[in-house]
């Protein structure tokens, strides 16, 4: 049995983040990790960009982690790999552990959850045909070109234009295989603006928007991929299918966060899907806080690191007796909001929301009731709107609506 | 290797008097029958003189215990299968229940072998360790029709020895099963119901076998079968060729093709196809017992039902497909559909977005709708076990003793002796994350692989997939039946990668070589940079 001040769950942009900015208050921090290096997903982000608002600075996704990495091994917090959690008892406040030294036993003050995202499999998107081997989400690839050293096939499809489908548009041709195409059901980009120019555009990709995939095809290894154009409702207009002669599918169709091991007992917000938390971090259960991908899926790893060294602040705050999680006044989603972060707003610190809208919006004006009017224009799903509103600016005692007026 | 040279020599001694024994009954009987001419006989000693040999053809469900069966005896038993692991046809793809016994015609074979079928499945899983667990059934009904169809159901159930059947009222059926629809109005309650892992049953009766001395041949097509004087001779594969005193058919959707090639008498095998959809376990309780809708005389219905792992399936439709379809696996947008609304009539929670795969299967389905199971009265030794469609999964235990007992030793005379040193019991591959925490400390303590998660949504361990490898996994897909790893939400996202690698090491070879789950399923095509 072990006693810590916090223990951080997940050594991800999120959870160095948090581990350090808790051993900075001076806690004693425990940090795990199932995976064998820290770094999380950065790892095999060998693209630049970044860092832009972090270090000012344009970076490679190993290069930032490597920061985190050596701050990590100066800051003596006692980090462990290939330990994988499994299980959070609320009631004793106790965290169960295996690795291969054994099973563990964790008793820490406040608990910090950075357990990221997962990719949306292929099963969930209901798309009919064979079920062959070669269709592989985005992050399976990365993985295997970036860090295996593998390819997956000779010439590729991608479903899903967010941003990691397009960044593998680009990373596969580059490294020799044939991309056809990304085919995106919405009629505009899923990822940032930069990333189809740089990724897509440079390279002659076409980007086939409005459309789906509708069957894939191959007994064995997958030969055909058929994709139609859809309706405002998503449905496949019958008469627009088209064949596409690839051995690989690539999805990029979207990121879960990953909440199943709290989930029973952690309230979880039901536009993100990730753990409701409030600006400090903290979520239903006082305790416990969280930050990252697990909570809502970020454009950046800037905000999120920003989010994590909020969430350990807090997280060390809260055993210090200081009154975290004593005040909270809900923030709302109104009109025209997609996704909203944070579920509360804690007094104690300035309120940072992560906006995405509902769809897109060419100019409005963003309200935030009782505390802020601002003007905005093209404004997309894809592109998270960040917004920094000083605590002292706040007036609200019960909730704190937010909109959009389209203009 | 000396328990079957032991094994050799105890069938010496009962050898020659069987021969006689055969050769006597075997006149005797053909004077009646007048099937097999009697000179036939003179030549009823078995693959010049050594032991018997039974080639079973096909390692589905019902052939893996057949042959299980038969390496209770002192025979020569091979197993021969075209795909690369036991129980990837028509068992791999199915509701996976073990049927209480209710739905099958009173006088049919398949009632004959349901209901027992069922009560053989607690033994079995005790032998050979596999998950089965008792949660029950409910057929439900919505209208008075429907009650009717219940109350016929109940009746024929009792006929075929289904105990406990009862017929609960709408309260007691939504207490429950407090997510079904609150327009139910009665259901049928069998308690003897259950759900298993198809695929894991042949795995388990296979690996049991091996141990009591089966050869199993994997990656081999049956392409012909050599018959001489009206008795089988010999299975001709794509590899190789084996003697043969006695062929059991067990080739599921093209086990008419198999009869065809011996010239023995079958029926005609169709395809119907079933789509499923799988729901990530932490839907929760939605149902904790098999749905089914009342049943029409074509099927039993789009049912909703737990997994042994705790998700949820949902399925199958009942297409039927032309005989040339036999390989056609696809989901398609209609059936998918057909599975998403007929499920939501029944269970209005649920959530589509837990999806997490969908698939389709092939049942063999015959004219006769029933069970084609006997031995060939123009080809001497060649047996059929066919048309296994519903409940095949829970008639064959029932199946595997009846061809051993009755076919073989009865009907062809065959005196099988039993061996003295069977061995019934299989462990499974042991599930850490299942056992008390303190006991899975002292496997770490002893193996550390045993503590490095690999499958983060189903928790296996490294040990886990070494192990599945040991006992012969060569694949992703035979890693996935045999430990659960990529069987989870995130269906090998995470972990794909690292299986491929250990695969690869364990194997001892590149990782470009691993497959999916056949010979072209390739995963990877080369390297990045040398």
């Amino acid at each position: 049995m072990k006693n810590v001040d916090v223990l951080v769950i997940g050594a991800g942009a999120a959870g160095m983040a948090a581990a350090l900015a808790a051993a900075e208050q001076g806690a004693k921090v425990l940090l795990v990790e199932r995976e064998d290096r820290t770094g999380g997903i950065l790892n095999q982000c060998i693209h630049n960009g970044f860092g832009l608002h972090y270090f000012k600075k344009e970076l490679t996704g190993p290069e930032y982690a490597e920061i985190f990495r050596e701050k990590l091994e100066r800051s003596g917090i006692d980090t462990c790999m290939e330990k994988f959690v499994l299980e959070v008892d609320v009631n004793k406040k106790e965290v169960i552990v295996v690795s291969k030294e054994g099973i563990e036993k964790i008793h820490p003050r406040s608990l910090i959850l950075a357990t990221g995202a997962r990719e949306r499999p292929f099963g969930s998107l209901l798309i009919p045909g064979d079920r062959p081997s070669g269709i592989y989400t985005a992050g399976v690839v990365q993985r295997l070109i970036n860090i295996e050293n593998r390819l997956p096939g000779k010439r590729a499809l991608i479903l899903g234009s967010g941003d990691i489908g397009l960044i593998m548009a680009r990373r596969l041709t580059l490294e020799g295989m044939e991309v056809v195409g990304v085919v995106e059901r919405l009629p505009y980009p899923g990822g940032l603006l930069r990333n189809v120019v740089q990724c897509l555009e440079d390279f002659d990709i076409p980007l086939l928007l409005s459309s789906t995939v509708v069957e894939v095809k191959g007994k064995e290894r997958l030969e055909e991929v058929v994709v139609a154009s859809v309706d405002e409702k998503y449905n496949p207009i019958p008469g627009t299918e088209r064949t596409f002669k690839v051995d690989t599918l690539v999805l990029s169709v979207g990121l879960i966060p990953q909440v199943e091991l709290v989930s029973d007992f952690v309230e979880i917000d039901r536009s993100s899907k990730g753990f409701a938390v409030s600006n400090t971090g903290q979520t239903s259960v006082s305790w416990i806080f969280a930050a990252g991908n697990s909570t809502v899926i970020y454009d950046l790893v800037d905000y999120v690191t920003y989010e994590g060294e909020i969430a350990g602040r807090s997280a060390v705050r809260y055993i210090d007796g200081k009154d975290v999680g004593k005040t909270k006044v809900s923030v709302e989603a109104g009109e025209n909001i997609g996704i909203l972060f944070p579920k509360w707003f804690d007094p104690l610190e300035d309120l940072t929301m992560y906006i995405r809208v509902r769809k897109p919006i060419e100019k409005g004006i963003l309200i935030v009731e009782g505390a802020l009017e601002r003007k905005v224009e093209d404004l997309v799903p894809s592109e998270m709107i960040r917004i920094r509103i000083p605590k002292n600016r706040i007036n609200a005692s019960e909730k704190l609506k937010v909109f959009i007026k389209e203009e | 290797m000396s328990a079957r040279k032991n094994v050799k020599k105890s069938w010496e001694k009962v050898h020659r008097f069987t021969i006689v024994y055969v050769i006597i009954t075997y006149v005797a009987e053909s004077e009646e029958r007048a099937t097999f001419p009697v000179w036939e006989c003179g030549s009823l000693c078995f693959l010049g003189g050594d032991m018997l040999r039974i080639v079973v053809i096909g390692a589905g469900i019902v052939g893996s215990l057949i042959a299980r069966e038969l390496t209770k005896y002192d025979v020569e038993v091979i197993l021969i299968e075209k795909e690369l692991d036991v129980g990837w046809g028509v068992t791999k793809a199915n509701s996976a229940i073990v049927h209480a016994g209710y739905d099958d015609p009173p006088g049919s074979v398949r009632a004959r072998f349901c209901a027992m079928g069922n009560k053989m499945y607690t033994e079995l899983s005790e032998e050979l360790d596999f998950e089965l667990k008792r949660i029950g059934s409910l057929v439900v009904a919505f209208d008075d029709e429907e009650i009717r169809v219940l109350e016929e159901l109940l009746k024929q159930g009792e006929k075929n020895g289904v105990p406990n059947l009862e017929i609960l009222d709408r309260d007691e059926t939504l207490d429950k099963e407090p997510g079904l629809s609150p327009s139910v109005k009665a259901s049928l309650w069998a308690p003897t119901a259950g759900i298993t892992e198809p695929w894991m049953v042949a795995i388990a009766a296979v690996e049991n076998a091996l141990d009591n001395g089966l050869e199993l041949h994997l990656d081999e097509k049956v392409v012909d079968i050599v018959v001489e004087k009206s008795r089988v001779k010999k299975v001709v594969t794509e590899r190789g060729e084996y003697e043969a005193d006695v062929i059991v058919n067990c080739a599921g959707l093209f086990a008419d093709e198999i009869a065809k090639m011996a010239g023995a008498e079958y029926t005609l095998i169709y395809p119907r196809k079933g789509e499923y959809i799988l729901l990530d376990k932490n839907v929760g309780n939605l149902v904790k017992r098999i749905i089914f809708p009342t049943p029409t005389d074509i099927s039993k219905g789009i049912l909703v039902l737990p997994t042994i792992d705790g998700g949820i399936l949902l399925g199958p439709t009942a297409m039927d497909l032309s005989r040339d379809r036999k390989r056609d696996l696809t989901t398609t947008r209609e059936g998918l559909k057909e599975v998403v609304e007929k499920t939501k009539k029944m269970v209005p929670g649920i959530d589509l977005s837990y999806a997490i795969k969908t698939f389709a299967g092939l049942r063999p389905e015959s004219p006769q709708r029933d069970f084609f199971i006997k031995a060939s009265e123009r080809i001497w030794g060649f047996i059929n076990v066919m048309a296994m469609r519903s409940p095949g999964l829970t008639a064959a235990p029932t199946i595997a003793k009846y061809v051993v007992e009755k076919i073989i030793q009865e009907d062809l005379k065959i005196n099988l002796q039993k061996k003295e040193d069977f061995n019934p019991y299989r462990k499974g591959i042991i599930r850490f994350a299942e056992l008390p925490l303190d006991e899975w400390d002292e496997w770490i303590k002893k193996d550390p692989l045993a503590g490095k998660i690999v499958c983060y949504c189903n928790r296996v361990t490294e040990r886990e997939i070494v192990e599945a490898i040991k006992r012969g996994a060569r694949t992703l897909d035979g890693i996935k039946f045999r430990t659960r790893a990529m069987f989870g939400r995130c269906q090998g996202g995470f972990c794909m990668t690292r299986i491929l690698k250990i695969l690869a090491r364990e194997l001892g070879v590149d990782e470009s070589e691993i497959l999916l789950k056949s010979r072209k399923s390739w995963l990877i095509d080369g390297r990045v940079r040398e």
